[in-house]
């Protein structure tokens, strides 16, 4: 066989989410730990498509990441079109330990970015007995607003133009160009009200400011990751997580922005092959 | 820091075939206020047709892109700190107010968010 095919493996998934039938796309690559990626919001599994690639994770890690409904290659559920979308911070936790269990996965790694960083600091303070270690990328208690979400969300407005304006600029100034334009198309890709669906979870449903400092490490690792030219999640507002959980680590990563496994994955895998091996020295061989 | 920097703008927009396109649509008038001093953008189908320092009389424009001028300096300069890179980024911080009609602004965030970038010493493309 001469076709130059990757080692990401993408299948669909009959699973019940919120006592409904779900077609979910999932992609999976490498053999070892379970390592669970949470795309952001309004964008899907492509984003990981660095980590999915790279020898260093595929022999020791078993990586998997899925589209959330709405998002990619899933779809919505039968009767979308009667109602708004709008994530929720029980669904999105829901949904995650249903796909664990439905794939039969044995306590993960899990690492989310910017809502997936969100919902990881939710699964470490709710759920720490499920996961291995968490990691969060972009990961803070709560967002300033700093735009009307409504406009991404309009006939008069183009929903992809206006999340490419969104989301350029949250991408660090210095990241390779195909990789930015990568990333922006994603979003640009997304389902009407998709992104703005999202945005309800990351802005007002899963604001965790008051409970973060129970988040218990001793239970579960946590991780946190952030690109310093994020002005979504600031380093300030990951800082500011790590003084409030004892044991977190926190590293602030030069020159990335808010997407850092897409907009510069070699730059982020140099941030987070030390993460994975300690994650790996931590585990008993069997 | 804008007044030096208006033939800059003009010509940066005009001469670039790609952003001039993004903006076909584009056909209104925008403010730049810097402090105390003010300007007024025109935009006609994404090429800038002229740009007016103030004080003004009665101005007419569509939105405003206000802050001060230590911000726009930081935004301007070759390599803007993180927090100050973007338009965004500065309103995050609230050191950027937008104003008014936002519509055309909105509807072509790339675009200007491209025309604002023409103010630093080399383009970086948002």
């Amino acid at each position: 066989m001469t076709a130059n095919f990757e080692p990401i493996v993408g299948r669909y998934l009959r699973i019940m989410l919120d006592s409904k039938p779900h077609r979910l796309y999932v992609e999976q690559a490498g053999e070892g730990i379970p390592l669970l990626c949470l795309h952001t919001a309004s964008s899907d599994t492509r984003q990981y498509r660095g980590l999915f690639n790279d020898s260093r994770v595929l022999s020791h890690f078993r990586v998997i990441a899925f589209d959330l409904p709405w998002h990619g290659k899933s779809s919505p559920p039968e009767g979308w079109q009667n109602s708004d979308y709008r994530l929720t911070s029980s669904a999105y936790v829901d949904m995650i330990l249903a796909v664990i269990d439905a794939l039969d996965v044995e306590r993960p790694v899990v690492m989310g970015c910017s809502i997936g960083g969100r919902i990881a600091l939710h699964l470490a303070l709710d759920h720490p007995e499920r996961f291995r270690a968490i990691i969060g990328l972009q990961s803070g208690a709560h967002v300033d607003p700093y735009y009307d979400t409504s406009w991404l969300h309009r006939p008069d407005v183009h929903g992809g133009e206006i999340a490419a304006g969104i989301v350029c600029g949250l991408i660090g100034p210095l990241s390779p160009m195909a990789e930015r334009w990568e990333t922006i198309w994603h979003y640009m890709q997304g389902g009407p009200g998709v992104f703005k669906g999202d945005l309800h979870f990351y802005t007002v449903d899963g604001d965790i400011r008051d409970r973060v400092a129970e988040i218990d490490t001793t239970r579960c690792p946590l991780y946190l990751l952030s690109g310093e030219y994020d002005y979504s999640c600031t380093q300030e507002d990951t800082l500011d997580l790590a003084r409030r959980i004892k044991g977190a680590k926190v590293t602030i990563m030069k020159g990335l922005g808010h997407f850092p496994m897409s907009e510069s994955s070699q730059t982020f895998l140099s941030y987070l092959m030390p993460v994975l091996e300690e994650i790996q020295a931590a585990t008993p061989r069997r | 820091m804008l007044v030096d920097r208006t033939e800059q703008m003009q010509q940066r927009v005009n001469d670039n075939a790609r952003l001039v396109w993004r903006g076909r649509f584009v056909n209104t008038t925008f403010l730049i206020e810097v402090g105390e001093t003010s300007h007024l953008v025109e935009v006609v189908a994404g090429q800038i047709k002229s740009i007016r320092p103030g004080p003004f009389v009665m101005p007419s424009w569509s939105f405003a892109l206000r802050a001060v001028p230590e911000a726009w300096e930081k935004f301007c300069s070759a390599e803007p700190p993180p927090g100050f890179h973007d338009l965004f980024a500065l309103t995050k911080r609230r050191a950027l107010r937008i104003e008014g009609d936002i519509y055309p602004f909105m509807s072509n965030l790339y675009y200007f968010k491209c025309v604002m970038a023409t103010l630093r010493p080399v383009v970086v493309t948002p």
